[in-house]
């Protein structure tokens, strides 16, 4: 099976990208002055976006492994081992992490003036606990990633949040507390289950028994579903994601939520594919469920954000819905859309961040007719528009379709019905445009609105390129993820032949 | 031919460093005569010197492992855990308390040799090997925290707490020692070791031996503070002086959980299955309640007291848990627990300023922007307390809930870990507080050296252990492995 390629560069490259940015943050708490602060920001993000690229040119694409591995004891008392590594999946949330953490500081610029020096000191935290997050492969160390990120992101939320940002940011925190808490006790569990370990390599390689794999499934799922967010645990998202500043509006959107679903690719599915496969009908319903509920929310939503953060509700459906396909195309077209979603989502909050700093109002009604005023901002949110909606030729339009066929194959209702939410996404996206940036002016003072600056300019240019580069040569992303994916499924199906009668009756049932 | 000298420290080896914490303590009283009002702070690093050498002492003494003075006084690696983290807590609370005194003008050196007295109390508890030297040990305790918690005898709070206490630690004493008696009247000993002995023979369905495990529980508990027998607790943690709550909720917790290993997971081991029912019971609802109660609590110490419960409510958790595992997480636990728990203290004591109480939690308001650090610190420690990691609140709460789902108590680290979810929420509202709320007038916080050296330990070990926690883990485990 899997094997842990260590020490494939002469340096540690993972730890590297992990603990740069922790000590740009303990750089910062020397510097007072804001601009030097902000600049300190920039470089140690971008070195972390320099560092990508090694990783991603020694990267063996053709091999299913674990690589850049290292390994050291940690805690040998508990079997604890600093485990990291990365393959074909999460090597592009790594540098999708580095991407939009560099644009969150470059959009801050000047939107945050009020404790500078904190703010970029939470951003470079969130960056190194979020690559800790896709590099880890110790169950513990992972934990220790996937809590520790939400300190820095409760503050983002908190402090530099909008008007509500107080009620925002402790439910965003207790949301995914109370999830996240459930699945320490089901780690607890596997660790003695499997014969004391967090080894994830091992794990994945264990079979554990049926009815602890439908309990222990169900306490990942509680985490991961609450970060996704999966309908009905999702209404953290809209209030988090409305307060909080632009920076971390794209970072949540970005990357946080897609932690949810990578933890079901890296965890649920290889350590309980039994119970992934007798869970997965309730969790397709639930998905198509989001992809409906979250478009209808979005038409009725009067805030910019909201609407936006009501679609991101729908396009994570698509991404569980080709999870849970539990297929080659619906696994790739779910993690090229979560990628998508990064992207194109992360490029949105980017827009309404920039035209905040320039209005300070979110309504949609506040807006109308600024196409004239600002051409550059209009084609840009035009461009991220479309690919939102998944037109062909963008990146959306490449994920969508593939989570669709992998969902037809697997099941052809939930693919009709999820269909209908890419015809209710064009819908309130194209109606989303057309009130901002069509009609005459309304409002006065969008009359000397002004385009926009080189700065934003520079933050917006990689995303629109990733929006093109993606949908017009998708194999870019699918030869990175191909091999590991199809390995992936090849070990969940190995490892479920075994399954006992009721999934087979379930899987019957359902038509897969 | 030795000497009779010679002898004699021969013989008081096994004990050298309670001898020196008395010692310490007795020369505080003398030196208190000849020193001005002003220059009382010197009996407070005098304390802490004394406190440094014991703990020289102890480190001389590790390894040891036997009973001494007729088996009453076990010198074991057990209570030698033990013994540093009392150091700990009373070394913190010197520190904290010296500035502390002189602002609230109570700054006397019994204060000082009363707080060495207490810890003298709590060492022999730990150390006890038998019944008589645990209740010997624990009343010393008892009596000089009494009295600091009276401390500020113009003040009706003060008084108020000291009374509250007093009057219901009396009352637990007289149940605990009914509990030893009728241990004592079953077994025909007192001593710990006798004790296991007898049971190991004896019939275990026997209803009096039953009631005696039930008194000793509740009188525990009533020490560390498990719910129902918590309605102390909040009434003597604010109205003591905020050093001294400080190091009550700390060392004499310690000290009870101590207590509880060697009597619960030692000396009644054949019991466990008994105990265990009750224990985890006693868990969840202290757990429940504590972290309920703080949710809506508008004072800070009264906050911190419900939290205090709540954290003696995971630690029972370790306790029900049991084994080698479970003491050693609740060693772990208990540890990190006083380190965080007193820095936070420290934090609120910086509020306190002549003239203004900065005991509510409004008074923090603003805190992230006009003090930074004292913001920072608070925020580390509010992190801990709930959990979250890389602080050693977390490390401290893994092992707990480790221990019990190896303990088959699933169940009951389930609750443990929904109850920490629930604590979020009051120690989030701190920091929310400090960093999202505008600061009200202008604030000058208390500074001193001692004081931010005893921040600046606090919140080193609360980092540290949480990051690399394996040789704080490794001592525990070796610990516990000595008497089990």
């Amino acid at each position: 099976m899997l094997e842990l390629k260590l020490h494939q560069l002469d340096f540690p490259l993972l730890s590297l990208m992990i603990f740069l940015p922790v000590l740009g943050a303990f750089l910062l708490l020397f510097i007072r002055n804001a601009a030097t602060a902000r600049w300190i920001a920039l470089a140690f993000s971008i070195i972390e976006i320099v560092l990508c690229i090694p990783m991603l040119l020694n990267f063996d694409s053709s091999i299913p492994h674990m690589q850049f591995g290292e390994s050291a004891p940690w805690i040998a008392a508990w079997n604890i081992n600093y485990r990291l590594g990365v393959d074909g999946i999460s090597i592009l949330f790594v540098a999708l992490t580095t991407l939009l953490t560099t644009i969150s500081i470059m959009v801050s610029w000047t939107a945050i003036q009020d404790r500078v020096r904190e703010f970029m000191v939470a951003m470079l935290f969130l960056e190194a606990a979020i690559i800790g997050v896709f590099v880890s492969l110790d169950l513990f160390l992972f934990y220790i990633f996937w809590e520790a990120m939400l300190i820095p992101m409760y503050l983002l939320i908190g402090v530099w949040g909008g008007p509500n940002r107080l009620y925002a940011a402790i439910k965003f925190f207790l949301y995914t507390l109370v999830g996240s808490v459930l699945m320490l006790v089901a780690i607890i569990a596997v660790y003695f289950a499997a014969g004391r370990t967090f080894d994830v390599l091992e794990l994945m390689n264990y079979k554990f028994s049926y009815t602890f794999q439908m309990v222990a499934f169900a306490a990942f799922f509680a985490a991961f579903a609450v970060k996704v967010p999966m309908f009905p645990v999702h209404t953290w998202l809209p209030d988090a994601h409305v307060e909080a500043p632009t920076a971390g509006s794209i970072i949540l959107a970005g990357i946080l939520i897609k932690m949810g679903a990578y933890g079901f690719l890296r965890f649920s599915l290889p350590f309980f594919p039994d119970a992934a496969l007798s869970w997965t009908p309730a969790i397709m319903i639930l998905s198509v469920i989001a992809i409906i509920y979250g478009a209808y929310m979005a038409f009725a939503q009067t805030d910019f954000k909201k609407l936006i953060a009501y679609s991101s509700v729908s396009h994570m459906g698509f991404v569980t819905l080709g999870i849970f396909a539990l297929n080659l195309q619906g696994l790739e077209g779910g993690i090229l859309q979560m990628l998508n979603h990064g992207v194109s989502t992360g490029a949105l909050f980017l827009a309404v961040g920039v035209i905040y700093e320039r209005t300070h109002t979110r309504l949609i009604a506040d807006y109308g007719g600024i196409a004239a005023r600002v051409p550059v901002y209009a084609t840009f949110l035009l461009i991220i528009t479309l690919s939102s909606i998944g037109l062909p030729g963008t990146n959306g339009f490449i994920g969508e379709f593939t989570i669709l066929l992998g969902a037809f194959m697997h099941a052809k209702s939930y693919a009709v019905i999820a269909s209908l939410g890419i015809i209710l996404g064009a819908g309130y996206m194209l109606w989303l445009y057309q009130r901002v940036a069509f009609g005459k002016i309304t409002n006065p003072h969008n009359e000397h609105l002004a385009d926009m600056n080189l700065r934003e300019v520079a933050a917006a240019l990689p995303l629109v390129a990733l929006v093109f580069i993606v949908g017009l040569y998708p194999n870019a992303a699918f030869g990175m993820m191909h091999t590991s994916v199809s390995n992936l499924i090849q070990h969940v199906n190995a490892k479920a032949q075994s399954a006992p009668v009721i999934t087979q009756m379930i899987r019957t049932v359902t038509g897969n | 031919m030795p000497s009779m000298f010679q002898e004699f420290a021969r013989s008081i080896m096994p004990i050298n460093a309670e001898v020196i914490v008395v010692t310490t303590a007795l020369l505080v009283l003398i030196f208190d005569f000849f020193l001005a009002k002003e220059s009382k702070q010197y009996l407070g690093w005098f304390s802490l010197f004394g406190i440094i050498s014991a703990a020289i002492a102890t480190y001389k003494l590790m390894g040891a492992n036997g009973a001494f003075f007729g088996g009453t006084f076990l010198l074991d690696p057990f209570s030698t855990f033990f013994k540093f983290v009392f150091y700990i807590a009373c070394g913190l609370g010197i520190l904290l308390s010296i500035n502390y005194l002189k602002i609230e003008d109570i700054h006397r050196g019994e204060y000082y040799a009363l707080l060495l007295f207490a810890t003298t109390g709590m060492m022999l508890m730990a150390s006890a090997g038998d019944l008589i030297t645990l209740y010997l040990g624990l009343e010393l305790m008892a009596l000089s925290i009494y009295i600091l918690a009276g401390f500020m005898r113009r003040d009706n709070r003060s008084n108020e707490s000291a009374i509250k206490y007093l009057l219901l630690g009396a009352f637990s004493s007289g149940i605990m020692l009914y509990g030893m008696s009728l241990l004592y009247g079953l077994s025909g000993t007192t001593n710990l070791a006798g004790i296991l002995g007898f049971l190991r023979g004896a019939d275990l369905a026997n209803p009096v031996l039953f009631l005696a495990m039930i008194m000793l529980v509740v009188s525990f508990g009533f020490k560390v503070a498990a719910v129902p027998f918590h309605m102390w607790v909040p009434d003597v943690y604010e109205g003591a002086p905020t050093s001294v709550t400080a190091f009550m909720s700390a060392g004499p917790k310690v000290a009870g959980f101590a207590v509880l290993l060697r009597v619960f997971t030692y000396t009644l081991e054949p019991l466990h299955a008994h105990s265990t029912v009750i224990i985890s019971g006693l868990a969840v609802l202290t757990m429940a309640v504590g972290n309920i109660m703080a949710l809506s609590q508008t004072n800070i110490k009264r906050m911190l007291a419900y939290s205090s419960i709540a954290h003696a409510g995971y630690a029972l958790v370790g306790l029900a848990a049991g084994g080698p595992e479970g003491a050693a997480s609740v060693m772990l636990y208990v540890c990190i627990y006083a380190l965080m728990n007193m820095g936070a203290f420290g934090v609120v004591i910086m509020l306190r300023k002549a003239g203004e109480r900065g005991e509510e939690i409004g008074d923090f308001a603003g805190l992230g922007k006009t003090n930074r650090t004292a913001a920072f610190l608070m925020l580390i420690f509010m992190f801990s307390l709930t959990g979250i990691p890389p602080m050693a609140g977390f490390v401290g709460k893994f092992y707990i809930f480790k221990s019990a789902v190896q303990a088959g108590l699933v169940w009951l680290a389930v609750a443990g870990v929904l109850f920490s979810a629930v604590s979020a929420y009051f120690y989030l509202r701190i920091i929310m507080i400090m960093y999202m709320n505008e600061p009200k007038g202008s604030f000058e916080l208390t500074t001193s050296p001692s004081l931010a050296l005893a921040l600046a330990i606090s919140v080193t070990a609360v980092i540290v252990i949480g990051v690399y926690p394996t040789n704080l883990l490794n001592f525990a485990r070796a610990s516990i492995a000595g008497i089990m």
